[in-house]
């Protein structure tokens, strides 16, 4: 039984007249698992995380698919009905947490929003709750940190706090576009075990976006490869790690963890494999012409 | 921090006022136009002059005349006005608290307008609301305060005469004030009366001048709030489910009203010189409309004791306003 399954899901943009942004993505997420989403840069990671949190920018739009969450299709619920969930349900942990905190609101305030708006919680309750949680992720001196205003706490800092507000709710599942990017490389190991022990301790489901595979490899119990906003691979994260089935996932292995980079990966890909994934997305577009 | 800001600024307020003072009195003594000869009597003797101007102190060069005023200052007399021959303290400390009054609550009602429609813009984001408020408010930016205070006398006061033309009180009723902070007095003493009285004469002098600063502050706060309202943690913050008004008035708001703070504290300052026609037109008795008067009967003393006390008003207004963007900002509050 899944928590959330997307089936079908195609995207469009109405920026860049029409041109498909998804193409038909199904993937499966059970309770308890972290997915990793791959791929390089404009492949729809962020655009399937948006979806799910029902953030999607307006010039993207949805032509086809559903996205089950717990039973209910997120892509066709009101958006009243959707803002019950995100937030609760399904919370986010951003990409940059130099952004992602109000720069003029203390960290009491906007680590305990969501148990004050959505919990009902009162302020005393919400405060011991919100100390509790910085524990747990670790924060010396959450006290002090409490008092805080962002501007005072370093980027590892911060997204501790941000990790702590997206579990705070106790959700169900938690979406982690490229949490890490933005940090030091000392302090990424340390966020990445941080959120792979809050997920196991809580039993949340983790759609975990990078470009990493390195970091696939240490946390994701799956991954979904994308390209070009289709699924090139999706399997349990060892077997694809063994036994790559298709040449660009074979590739992108080969190339070592900085297969996004060509000019640090060990092994660029081959252009000759771009052009059979190009053809297959053609191809993909054609079927969907034929069947409209 | 804040008391070093605060100390430095004062500093850099005497200076400006020195300077202020410096210009506005050697300007008055080479520009033409002679405070004796708008008072003498006709027949008056060339030995009457010259002992009037002798009284006055104009006989003397101008460096001697500016170090007796500035030694005058210090020792708190500002001179004796030449047109109405009264001291020139005494006439400020009547007439300030007037301009104080109308020009305070022009600004409160320009911030209650100019953000009340800046956030109801923002709430329409992406909407036909929107358009017509950025449209509406486009036209507003273009007219001044002296075309709404002859717009508000026809329409309120001739038209439909609901409210007095002239003066802060009905003309019986000046002698029923302690104070010359009659709207502060009727409040504080709670004479509903009165307060009624004062505001209904305060109404259409104060529109005109909050008016055209209500459109500057929705032109700049709503651009502002626009941009803040895209930023990453209000985004995180309406996912966590805050209403669009709430993400407003507690995410966004702010952080957005730095730019228009400063910006108010310079556009009041227009406000404040706006007085002076606005004040004539409603024969409103406070300062700018005085300084019409001083300057059409060239009363050196008393423009010289106006200019201060509006370089003055100046100078609190921007360390006001500076003190505020510094208390909204954390980052500036803990250096
Ligand atoms: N606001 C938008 N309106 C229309 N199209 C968009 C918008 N944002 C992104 N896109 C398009 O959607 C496609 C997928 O973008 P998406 O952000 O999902 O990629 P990504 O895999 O997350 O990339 P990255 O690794 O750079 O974050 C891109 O081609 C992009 O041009
Ligand atoms: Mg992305």
């Amino acid at each position: 039984m899944s928590l959330l399954s997307i089936r079908n899901l195609s995207a469009v943009s109405d920026r860049d007249g029409g041109t498909p942004i998804l193409r038909g993505v199904s993937l499966d997420l059970a309770p308890g698992e972290v997915i990793g989403l791959v791929g390089e840069s404009g492949a729809g990671k962020s655009t399937i995380s948006k979806a799910v949190l029902g953030m999607l920018p307006r010039t993207v739009r949805i032509t086809k698919g559903s996205a089950i969450f717990s039973g209910r299709d997120l892509l066709s619920l009101s958006s009243r009905e959707l803002r019950k969930i995100t937030g609760s349900e399904i919370t986010l942990i951003p990409q940059d947490p130099m952004t992602a905190l109000n720069p003029g609101r203390r960290i009491e305030s906007q680590l305990t929003d969501g148990l004050r708006l959505k919990r009902g919680m009162s302020s005393t309750d919400a405060r011991r709750r919100g100390l509790e949680l910085l524990e747990e992720v670790h924060i010396r001196d959450p006290e002090r940190v409490m008092r805080a205003y962002p501007h005072e706490l370093s980027g590892g800092m911060r997204q501790r706090v941000l990790i702590a507000a997206a579990f705070a709710m106790d959700p169900k599942l938690v979406v982690a576009d490229e949490p890490t990017t933005a940090l030091d490389v000392t302090v990424q190991k340390q966020i990445l075990r941080l959120i792979r022990a809050m997920q196991a301790k809580h039993g949340t489901s983790v759609i975990f976006v990078t470009h990493d595979l390195g970091v696939v490899a240490q946390i994701c119990d799956r991954v979904t490869l994308l390209y070009g906003g289709m699924v090139v691979e999706a399997g349990a994260t060892a077997e694809i790690m063994e036994r790559p089935r298709h040449p660009y996932m074979q590739a992108l292995l080969a190339a070592g963890p900085r297969y996004d980079r060509p000019d640090r990966a060990l092994a660029p890909v081959p252009e000759s494999i771009f052009a059979g994934l190009r053809e297959e997305l053609a191809s993909f577009d054609r079927e969907e012409v034929r069947h409209g | 921090m804040f008391l070093a800001r605060l100390t430095k600024r004062v500093g850099i307020a005497a200076t400006t006022l020195f300077g202020v003072g410096v210009i506005v009195f050697v300007l008055l003594r080479v520009a033409p136009g002679d405070p004796i000869a708008m008072m003498i009597a006709p027949g008056a003797t060339p030995a009457d002059i010259a002992a009037l101007r002798a009284h006055y102190g104009l006989d003397e060069s101008i460096p001697v005349q500016f170090a007796l005023w500035l030694k005058g200052i210090l020792a708190g007399d500002f001179g004796t006005s030449i047109s109405i021959r009264r001291d020139v303290l005494d006439l400020l400390a009547e007439r300030l608290p007037a301009t104080l009054e109308l020009a305070t609550a022009a600004l409160l009602v320009a911030i209650l307008i100019g953000g009340g429609v800046a956030i109801v813009g923002t709430m329409l984001r992406r909407t036909r609301g929107e358009s017509v408020v950025d449209a509406a408010n486009g036209l507003l930016l273009a007219i001044p305060d002296f075309v709404w205070a002859l717009a508000l006398v026809l329409v309120l006061g001739v038209f439909y005469p609901v409210l007095p033309l002239s003066g802060r009180v009905n003309p019986q009723s000046a002698d029923d004030f302690a104070t010359r902070f009659y709207l502060v007095e009727s409040i504080v003493t709670l004479r509903f009366d009165k307060f009624l009285e004062v505001a209904s004469h305060l109404v259409m002098p104060t529109l005109a001048l909050a008016l055209p600063l209500a459109a500057v502050i929705t032109r700049v706060l709503k651009q502002a709030l626009a941009e803040t309202m895209v930023q990453d943690y209000v985004l995180l913050a309406r996912l966590k489910g805050m209403s669009e008004l709430r993400l407003i008035l507690q995410e966004a708001l702010r952080n957005a009203v730095g730019p228009t703070l400063a910006l108010t504290g310079v556009q009041f300052t227009f406000l404040i010189g706006g007085t002076v026609i606005v004040e004539r037109i409603f024969s409103y008795p406070g300062v700018g409309n005085m300084a019409i008067d001083a300057v059409i009967n060239r009363d050196l003393p008393l423009i010289q004791g106006l200019v201060l006390a509006f370089g003055l008003m100046f100078i609190v207004i921007n360390i006001l306003v500076d003190l505020a963007v510094v208390a909204l900002n954390p980052r500036l509050r803990h250096g």
